[in-house]
């Protein structure tokens, strides 16, 4: 089943930066798909189309649409809030909001007009154990989120994100600042959630790509080069720019 | 090998520099101190009960100084209501909201170039526009009004600066949570930058309630023996009150200049350091 279908979208930015060139791409659900490829590929426009983060940059011209539920969410009509409390994202930083463990967790919800107490201790005990977090902070929910180690800090960014229980997340690089042990952390947990959440991720280096895509599609330029399952696309991919990236000859 | 003909080893450039730095800190605070002691020491024998809450006597050579206090207050709250929200709400605009456009651009030179402006012009501009075409005759209301025109440019100019320094990254975490622009503002935003704003309001208020020239056709009465019971109503002042005593008023008690001198200071002073203790609250309670 196809969760969001991209159809011939492109992107410019007003500067003439990174950009998408006729990117046409289903996103299956609850996999992991991976998009992966050299730095100004066109990865991170893509993820930011897809909740409409992009709004906050200044982009020139967009063509062609984004189908998300049966619905175009490039389309200008669209409620954008909406989008982003069913699409959420995670960044390559953690950025906890200066605010408590808790009420990082809870803010979506918040936002969103929700006030009963219990159902907002619910959910971000429901959040904060669905990403692991659970365990290591039930106790310090009222710490500054600031306090956090970078790994927790980045497991509490999911599940803020996943507080809002969305249909999709999109991952910008999230374990770039992240040790080891930490990031083998994100990532099983990645794995898990994806049997019931759809999950973009840009990953940072070719390694983990391999690890960890359902599907892969390798981007170059703002091109879509390559679409297809993961273990094709790492071990015989069609297209020699693919073979060539993967094997290590560039970027 | 080059010859060095002035060598000095870069440990010793090192401490000659710090000791250098040390003496010029040390030149730039001097005169202030000095200030501070010199006035506290000539000031303080004038600071009675009665010279702070009693009416002037003997055509201000006597007695207290009480309605210049008074007004000084009332005009730095009648500035404060004109000139804090409107000029957080312009920050706020032209911070979160303003496109980088001609009109922006405008607005912000004709700021930069208010802050400039002799206060001078501020308190003719105020007789024109509000005790005048108004008609608000010479008063608290008029004055407070010219020492808010004065002030805007300070306050949206630090509050811009404070919203500024919250970094980015929030927002767009905040936004890419569902939020809207102002859910943004008003959750992460505001509380964030509110020590900042908080000092450039105080800063700007204590501007205003040193000046004298802004108020002198605006809304300070030479000599008014009583407090004033309507915006309507002139008011002495504290700074214009010192101006009137240190030059119009012959055989005057060298010490009641000094005694409001100090109590002007210990007002701005005050100010001062009520805006580092708020904005020490604010950061020690702050959640990160």
């Amino acid at each position: 089943m196809h969760k969001i279908v991209i159809d011939h979208l492109s992107l410019r930015y007003a500067d003439g930066a990174e950009s998408l060139k006729d990117v046409s791409l289903n996103i299956e659900a609850n996999a992991i798909t991976v998009l992966f490829g050299p730095a100004g590929g066109g990865k991170s426009t893509l993820l930011r189309s897809l909740n409409r983060l992009n709004d906050l940059s200044d982009v020139k011209e967009v063509t062609g649409q984004v189908l998300f539920n049966g619905q175009n969410i490039v389309d200008s009509k669209t409620d954008t809030t909406a989008l982003r409390r069913k699409i959420g994202m995670v960044f390559s930083r953690p950025v906890p909001l200066p605010l408590t463990v808790y009420k990082n967790v809870s803010y979506g919800l918040e936002i969103a007009g929700e006030r009963s107490k219990t159902r907002l201790d619910e959910a971000v005990e429901r959040a904060l154990r669905q990403a692991t977090l659970w365990d290591e902070i039930y106790d310090r929910l009222d710490d500054p989120a600031s306090k956090l180690s970078g790994g927790q800090a980045q497991r509490l960014c999911i599940a803020r994100t996943l507080a809002l229980q969305p249909e999709v997340i999109l991952l910008d690089e999230p374990t770039s600042a992240l040790d080891p042990v930490s990031t083998a952390k994100v990532e099983s947990l990645l794995t898990e959630l994806s049997h019931s959440i759809t999950i973009v991720l840009a990953p940072h280096n070719i390694q983990q790509s391999a690890r960890m895509a359902d599907f892969a599609a390798f981007f170059l330029q703002g091109e879509l080069i390559e679409y297809g399952p993961g273990t094709l696309i790492f071990s015989n991919p069609k297209d020699k720019r693919t073979l060539e990236y993967i094997q290590g000859r560039y970027g | 090998m080059i010859r060095k003909p002035f060598f000095i080893a870069p440990a010793k450039q090192q401490k000659l520099g710090f000791v250098l730095l040390a003496v010029l800190s040390g030149i730039t605070v001097l005169p202030i101190i000095a200030l501070l002691v010199f006035i506290l020491v000539e000031g303080l024998p004038a600071i009675s009960w009665q010279f702070l809450t009693a009416m002037p006597e003997d055509g201000m050579r006597a007695g207290g100084i009480l309605p210049a206090i008074i007004g000084t207050f009332y005009l730095t709250l009648g500035t404060a209501i004109f000139s804090i929200p409107p000029g957080i709400a312009a920050a706020i605009y032209l911070a979160m909201y303003a496109p980088d456009n001609n009109v922006t651009r405008l607005i912000r030179i004709t700021m930069i170039n208010l802050a400039g402006i002799p206060s001078v012009v501020y308190g003719l501009f105020g007789l024109g526009a509000f005790v005048l075409f108004l008609h608000f005759g010479t008063s608290i209301l008029a004055a407070s009004l010219t020492l808010s025109i004065m002030t805007l440019p300070i306050i949206i100019s630090t509050t811009e600066e404070a919203l500024h320094a919250v970094p980015n990254a929030f927002s767009v975490v905040s936004i890419s949570l569902g939020a809207t622009r102002w859910q943004t503002i008003w959750r992460i935003v505001l509380p964030e930058s509110l020590p900042g704003i908080l000092t450039g309001m105080i800063l700007g208020l204590e501007r205003a309630a040193g000046e004298t020239a802004p108020i002198l056709f605006t809304g300070a009465a030479f000599f008014l023996p009583r407090l004033p019971t309507s915006p309507l109503d002139a008011t002495m002042a504290l700074p214009y009150h010192l101006f009137v005593i240190s030059t119009q008023v012959p055989n005057m008690p060298i010490q009641v200049q000094y005694g409001t001198v100090l109590v002007l200071l210990a007002f701005v002073l005050g100010m001062n350091l009520l805006a580092n203790f708020v904005r020490n609250r604010a950061r020690a309670r702050r959640q990160w």
